[in-house]
């Protein structure tokens, strides 16, 4: 009898564990991440000639409602159109019966570890104000994320900004089409089946109180506020000097009760805006001294003129005279 | 607030105190009324100026420019009919244009295009 090699037992390994796309236009590449639902793959669409992200199901062996909540997240995914979501190419199924689907491969980091290496406070802030904008486009539509956290974001080459895995979104809207025209998801969809009551989906570090006790019933947009909340905390909590305004947003964002959260991402958006342009923040009550001293680091070229002018004049005064 | 709004606001102000700081100059005290409203209307049409243009030109720098070319000639007009002073009245004078030339384009609002 003839022993394998180490090198042909790994080979057998990985094509017994990696996907067979043999039946798709895809070719396998290589394995990019393996989370609990599914597994991301890079692969090369051979028609298209790119390179594209395939996620599949962990157990060949899927129960109908895991199947269903994969087809629900391909379809969640493909009908929110926004350069803050990792867009949906195709959707299929595998000779196992083992559901994927395709979507753009973002070649960049997550924001943990694009923080790690990026200490600036306004870039971070940047950042996570798109975070804000995608999340509440997604609002906007019917839809809540549920699993927002640093590993869910990905910040790409050019850096653009990618809200990925709505793996366990929740769907909100009611029917139709909303003023902008365009189609809401229908929670009565076939592929729709919902998180039953009780059950806790989601990072335990990044969601909300209501969301952590399994009342799913309960959660709206703030649960999503919560987590951003919680991703703010984190992009904060490594600088020396966050500022108090910016440490109110994370507060408000974070707060226990949802009532006394911002009412939607695109607020809180805003918020971070404001800051951003050094202009009051609806979260902080500033005293006039703060304000004095936000008004002069905001036009500091300008009070720099000014104090420039009055050097000059005093100047002047006292060297001309007699 | 506009952009002219802001340049005749903030020239007529800077000219204002540019005015009053005569009074240290005993030679002039007398004088005091008349080079506040000199000083004051230097800074109105200086501010006018420097408004209108920023409303044509959306750029902080040429913005700038202007307003310190703007300031130093009405400066140097002013030394010159006054015959003297030329360092103490234009480098001021120049200094205000470009505080007016730079406020205008940083704080002043342009009316949004028509749809």
């Amino acid at each position: 009898m003839k022993w394998l090699s180490d090198d042909k037992l790994s080979y057998l390994r990985t094509v017994v564990t990696n996907p067979d796309f043999s039946s798709t236009k895809y070719a396998f590449i290589k394995e990019l991440a393996r989370g609990g639902m599914g597994t991301v793959y890079l692969a090369e669409d051979r028609e298209l000639n790119r390179l594209v992200a395939i996620k599949v199901l962990n157990t060949p062996d899927i129960t109908e409602d895991l199947r269903n909540r994969m087809v629900r997240e391909a379809q969640i995914i493909a009908r929110l159109e926004h350069p803050g979501i990792v867009p949906v190419h195709d959707v299929g199924t595998l000779p196992d019966g083992r559901v994927f689907y395709a979507m753009k491969f973002v070649r960049g980091s997550r924001l943990d570890e694009y923080a790690a290496v990026n200490d600036s406070i306004r870039d971070r802030l940047r950042k996570f104000q798109a975070v804000c904008d995608a999340v509440a486009f997604a609002h906007a539509h019917g839809v809540i994320h549920r699993d927002l956290k640093p590993q869910n974001i990905m910040i790409g080459s050019f850096g653009e900004v990618l809200v990925l895995d709505w793996g366990v979104a929740k769907i909100l809207a009611t029917d139709g089409t909303d003023e902008s025209g365009s189609i809401r998801l229908h929670p009565c969809d076939p592929w729709l089946t919902d998180t039953s009551a009780g059950t806790v989906i989601g990072t335990r570090d990044y969601m909300s109180p209501e969301q952590a006790r399994g009342e799913i019933d309960q959660l709206d947009e703030r649960a999503d506020v919560y987590s951003l909340g919680a991703v703010l905390h984190f992009l904060l909590k490594d600088q020396p000097k966050p500022g108090k305004a910016a440490e109110a947003i994370c507060s408000k964002a974070m707060a226990n009760a949802k009532e006394d959260r911002y009412s939607s991402a695109s607020e809180l958006s805003a918020d971070i805006g404001r800051l951003l342009d050094a202009d009051p923040v609806s979260a902080y009550q500033e005293n006039a001294i703060e304000k004095a001293s936000r008004w002069v680091s905001k036009n500091r070229f300008l009070v720099l003129l000014v104090l420039a002018y009055l050097l000059m004049r005093i100047f002047f005064v006292f060297t001309s005279r007699p | 607030m506009s952009k002219p709004l802001i340049g005749v606001i903030l020239g007529a102000v800077l000219g204002f105190i540019d005015g009053l700081t005569a009074w240290f100059t005993p030679a002039v005290r007398d004088q005091l009324g008349g080079i506040v409203i000199g000083s004051t209307l230097k800074g109105i049409i200086a501010g006018i100026a420097i408004g209108f243009f920023a409303k044509k030109f959306h750029s902080l720098p040429i913005g700038i420019v202007f307003g310190l070319l703007v300031g130093a000639f009405l400066a140097w007009l002013v030394a010159f009919m006054q015959g003297g002073y030329y360092f103490e009245i234009i480098l001021p004078g120049t200094l205000v244009g470009l505080i007016v030339g730079f406020a205008t384009q940083k704080y002043g609002k342009t009316p949004a295009a028509a749809q």
